[in-house]
């Protein structure tokens, strides 16, 4: 393979690189207030990366850089998803950002950089590209979350959010670097290698649990959850909006790939800490979320819960496994966007409401944020005819094939549990009397998100279902 | 082999969402009103809801009368359409065991509808499209030939229902955890998730059985043979999950708060229908699915039943909320239903489905009873009641003669419902049976306790003095509702030979595990015939 065709094959990481350089050089010489234009430019980057991943949709995998990346329909189908998030996220937070007075040309180049982070993660095949992908995007992701320099929550929530993220890179490598020593490589082919030949391996076990460490934290598995509530809640909401979705899909894909592709033979070994992971994470996002008052706050447990029943796919380690992680992953991310666009429209003249009682009465006030809010809220409960239920379903399926009852009961008693504070939202906004409703704005890209994502919520039942799981089930095929 | 007849036309597909056609009729009228015209979208969405009932009922009795083949098993009109890929599609069809139910939902929501025209008066748009979706998941559930298919249906009529009971639920507060929240919102969490937890056990079944048969397909499912090992385990995840809907004792205690909180379609459609979702489950699933667990935990089932029939029954005793009072006794008669359809013989499942199409006559009637003297006293103390035979003849009489259907007495539909159960009952075990009859003795004593209490006597409190009535509308009601009744009592053979299509199959594949001296009696000899209670 010559280097052309190397390149070739990232076009969608080059682009994005690319692009995002010249934005910036664009941002720094470019006299004036250009900041709509520099955001409209990385969205359309982000547009032709999407077209750019399309291509190439059949050709198997291929390993390129001496195996350093594997471009294959793993990667290529989580990149499509990830860059579509990323444009959603990055349309979604402009009027806040010019509202809030963040409007600046670093934003937009920010995410794109992100973006090519979170595609080096997904088509990582080395433990060395695997933490080039997971620094990139978390780098940028750190400035994006202090983002709005003059308030204390955003700053509080960049720096524990780096300070925590540090310690976890570190974990990081410190497990690969473990790995190296004992495999005598850091492709993924070669540690498995190693790995089946060796009789007891203690060391590559060791290193595997500083790797899921790592790993766990970047995508908010309890019990290396504690970063998520205040970083979501201090962060810029659409910044939240952002890293609330895409990564989480990057990060669970990378965590499949490591422990599929790298470790097959210490199955035995790491299931168990999977699956210690997906229950701790499910019990923890269901019962520390009942408490909250503040709708990012509960958002975030939200996710840690849900970060818990995608780890259920992974923790059954089978094909279907990691098939049910990816269509719960891009469900999950619908949902998500979708209930992000609903809290960006809680806005009163006096600034944004967060609070779950500023929603009291919605269903009189604002019928259309009222029904959006309760279609995402009842998917995200995972309760049919909405599609968040098939997320669920299929992740179960997983776990019965592979005889975990016990951690499928725990999902049961969780989802019990979740589904009370995802009813008490919706109480909020059917039971009560009104409060002060929110400042009705001309239709946007937030008010888009909001209304589509809540129609697939509903007709994805009939449509979307069937595809999803083809997709799914090709992305999942190469692995094994 | 269970024969299956297609259908070109997608009848069943057409009166399971034409429903929801109407709801969004309602929202559309809405999004297209000025803000003064509240009260024109109002009389619409009522006007709407009645006509989308009424249609989906005209198509049904059309079905029911033309098209559906009552003395044929197996399934007819069914329709299957790729759904979700490798093994689960969309597929609908009805058999003799629930073509009488989708009978019975589209009877009984425009009753609710009517029931409500002037009872509710708050966001009455919202409470119809509530309606008319929670109308589309029941029949859903009774239509759906595919599990999954089934599963979402019945899981998703906890949704309008919820909203039903917390928004248009009555008044009152409870302290919860040091925290003062109203008695709706409590009841509303409740049902949800006692309701979910069930649910959630059968999904993981399901998942199981998917995995083994390949498919989801109902039809399919029920010609599989599980190991005796497994069928213990999905006996019980089904089981979770149906007796919670019944519901059973020890879980019934969502029903009464329900009940109580529920307006007075809420309640209807929740006694009639939503109650009958679990022993539809019980002889659609675990009986032919399961037959040597059910003849296993037949026994548990038996206990449990007697329980319920004659606990609840001394609980209905000491209500002073009329609500309450008839919701405890409908968990006292689908006591009686559990206990019929696991003897595992003709009778008991044929009777205990007549049970069923029989209480959701009878209940709901009472129900829309308690809930006419509601919407003119505002209260449901029995003890706010009395002599009210001198104000409201027609109701005295129409409530008397619900009360005597509920209490069994024979010509009256409850009469057909509890003996039969009985005697199959009595087949298998002389105890049960014995036990079962003390509870049809109590619920006369609680029955006639309320109807003297609040009919009869002297009239003791000055509003009863000024009330009026039953009114066209009410009475209309009452007097459809009696008129069925009556007839499933006096003349219930073709109603049971339309179910015995269906459960003939669960006989089958329960004979070959339960005693097989008892099964040679021929199925003529069991139904009543007329004469014998005229």
């Amino acid at each position: 393979m010559t280097l052309l065709d190397n390149l070739s094959l990232l076009l969608p990481e080059l682009f994005l690189s690319l692009a995002a350089m010249a934005l910036l050089l664009t941002g720094v010489f470019w006299r004036g207030d250009r900041v709509a234009q520099i955001t409209y430019a990385a969205a359309g980057c982000l547009v032709l990366a999407v077209l750019l991943s399309l291509f190439g949709q059949d050709e198997g995998s291929i390993y390129l850089f001496g195996g350093a990346f594997v471009n294959d329909a793993l990667a290529r189908i989580s990149k499509i998803f990830i860059f579509l998030a990323a444009l959603i996220a990055l349309l979604m937070s402009t009027r806040f950002m010019l509202r809030e007075k963040l409007g600046r040309p670093e934003y937009p180049v920010l995410i794109l950089l992100s973006c090519v982070g979170m595609g080096l993660m997904v088509s990582a095949n080395d433990l060395i590209s695997l933490y080039l992908g997971v620094e990139l995007q978390s780098l940028s992701v750190y400035i994006m979350a202090a983002f709005n320099r003059d308030s204390r929550r955003s700053t509080e929530a960049g720096l524990k959010y780096f300070v925590l993220g540090a310690l976890s890179s570190g974990l990081l490598l410190y497990g690969a670097s473990l790995v190296y020593g004992f495999a005598g490589s850091t492709n993924f082919q070669a540690i498995a290698l190693v790995a089946a030949d060796v009789e007891n391996p203690v060391g590559l076990t060791f290193g595997l649990v500083f790797l899921i460490s790592g790993l766990a934290f970047k995508v908010s598995a309890a019990p290396f959850h504690m970063w998520t509530p205040d970083v979501y809640e201090g962060s810029p909401t659409p910044v939240t909006a952002f890293f609330a979705a895409a990564p989480k899909l990057a990060g669970m894909v990378l965590f499949g790939r490591v422990l599929i592709e790298a470790f097959p033979t210490l199955f035995d070994q790491w299931q168990p800490i999977i699956w210690l992971l997906a229950a701790a994470s499910m019990i923890v996002g269901a019962l520390s979320a009942l408490v909250q008052t503040n709708i990012k706050r509960l958002m975030a447990y939200s996710s840690i819960g849900h970060v818990g029943y995608a780890l259920m796919g992974l923790a059954a380690g089978t094909e279907g496994g990691l098939a049910a992680l990816v269509i719960y992953l891009i469900i999950y991310l619908v949902m998500t966007l979708g209930t992000f666009a609903c809290i960006l429209s809680m806005r009163r003249s006096e600034g944004m409401a967060e609070n779950i009682s500023d929603l009291a009465g919605l269903s009189q006030t604002q019928r259309g944020l009222a029904w959006a809010f309760t279609f995402l809220f009842i998917s995200l409960a995972g309760i049919p005819i909405f599609i968040g239920f098939f997320a669920k379903f299929f992740v179960f399926m997983a776990a019965v094939e592979a005889d975990l009852y016990i951690l499928a009961a725990v999902g049961v008693i969780t989802s019990v549990i979740a589904t009370y504070y995802y009813l008490s939202v919706i109480r909020t906004i059917w039971f009560e009397e009104p409060a002060v409703g929110f400042v009705r704005e001309p239709s946007s890209a937030v008010s888009f998100t909001a209304i589509g994502a809540a129609i697939i919520t509903v007709f994805g039942i009939i449509f979307a279902i069937e595809p999803l799981r083809a997709v799914a089930a090709a992305a999942a095929a190469p692995l094994f | 082999m269970i024969p299956e007849s297609y259908s070109d036309v997608p009848w069943l597909t057409l009166i399971t969402f034409l429903p929801l056609v109407g709801a969004l009729l309602i929202v559309l009228r809405r999004a297209t009103s000025r803000e003064d015209e509240q009260h024109l979208v109002d009389q619409a969405a009522r006007l709407v809801a009645l006509w989308s009932t009424g249609i989906v009922f005209v198509f049904t009795m059309g079905i029911y009368f033309f098209l559906y083949d009552k003395d044929a098993a197996g399934f007819q009109l069914v329709e299957r359409v790729g759904w979700l890929g490798y093994g689960i599609d969309y597929k609908m069809g009805v058999d003799g065991i629930s073509v009488l139910f989708v009978v019975l939902t589209a009877f009984i929501m425009p009753v609710c509808i009517l029931a409500s025209w002037n009872s509710i008066k708050h966001r009455v748009a919202d409470y119809m499209i509530s309606f008319l979706v929670l109308e589309t998941m029941i029949m859903g559930v009774f239509c759906a030939l595919d599990l999954v298919l089934f599963y979402v249906f019945f899981e998703g009529s906890l949704i309008p229902m919820f909203l039903i009971i917390g928004v248009w639920g009555s008044k009152g507060e409870r302290e919860l955890f040091g925290r003062t929240i109203p008695n709706r919102v409590y009841a509303a969490f409740k049902f949800f998730l006692y309701t979910l937890l069930g649910s959630l056990f059968l999904l993981i079944a399901l998942v199981y059985m998917y995995l083994e048969v390949g498919t989801t397909d109902i039809v399919a499912l029920l010609q599989y043979d599980f190991a005796r090992e497994a069928q213990t385990w999905l006996w019980l995840a089904f089981f979770a999950s149906f007796a919670v809907k019944m519901p059973m004792w020890p879980v019934h205690t969502w029903l009464p708060d329900a009940h109580v909180q529920a307006p007075t379609a809420g309640s209807i459609v929740l006694a009639a229908i939503l109650l009958k979702m679990g022993g539809y489950g019980f002889v659609r699933f675990s009986l032919p699915m399961f037959p040597e667990a059910s003849v296993d935990f037949a026994p548990l089932v038996y206990t449990l039943s007697v329980i319920a029939i004659i606990y609840t029954s001394l609980v209905a005793f000491a209500q002073e909320d009329m609500k309450k009072l008839i919701a405890y006794s409908s968990v006292a008669h689908m006591g009686f239903v559990t206990m019929g359809l696991f003897t595992g013989t003709q009778q008991g499942i044929d009777g205990a489905m007549f049970q069923m199409l029989s209480h959701g006559f009878i209940s709901g009637a009472l129900f829309l009873c308690v809930g006419i003297v509601y919407d003119r006293m505002h209260t449901r103390e029995i003890a706010a009641y009395g002599g009210l035979v001198t104000r409201m003849k027609w109701y005295a009489f129409f409530f008397l003669f619900f009360t005597m259907g509920n209490i069994g007495l024979p010509g009256i539909s409850g009469f057909v419902g509890e003996i039969l159960p009985l005697i199959g009952t009595f087949r298998v075990n002389t105890w049960v049976a014995a036990l079962a009859t003390l509870g049809m003795i109590l619920s006369a004593g609680y029955g006639l306790r309320l109807y003297r209490e609040v009919v009869f006597g002297e009239v003791r409190h000055e509003p009863v003095k000024s009330l009026a009535d039953v009114t066209r509308r009410e009475g209309g009601l009452l007097a459809i509702l009696a008129a069925l009744a009556l007839y499933l009592g006096i003349n219930p053979t073709p109603t049971l030979n339309v179910f015995s299509t269906g459960t003939d199959y669960v006989l089958t594949r329960l004979q070959p595990v339960t005693d097989l001296a008892e099964s040679t009696t021929s199925a003529d000899q069991i139904h009543i015939e007329p004469e014998a209670h005229q």
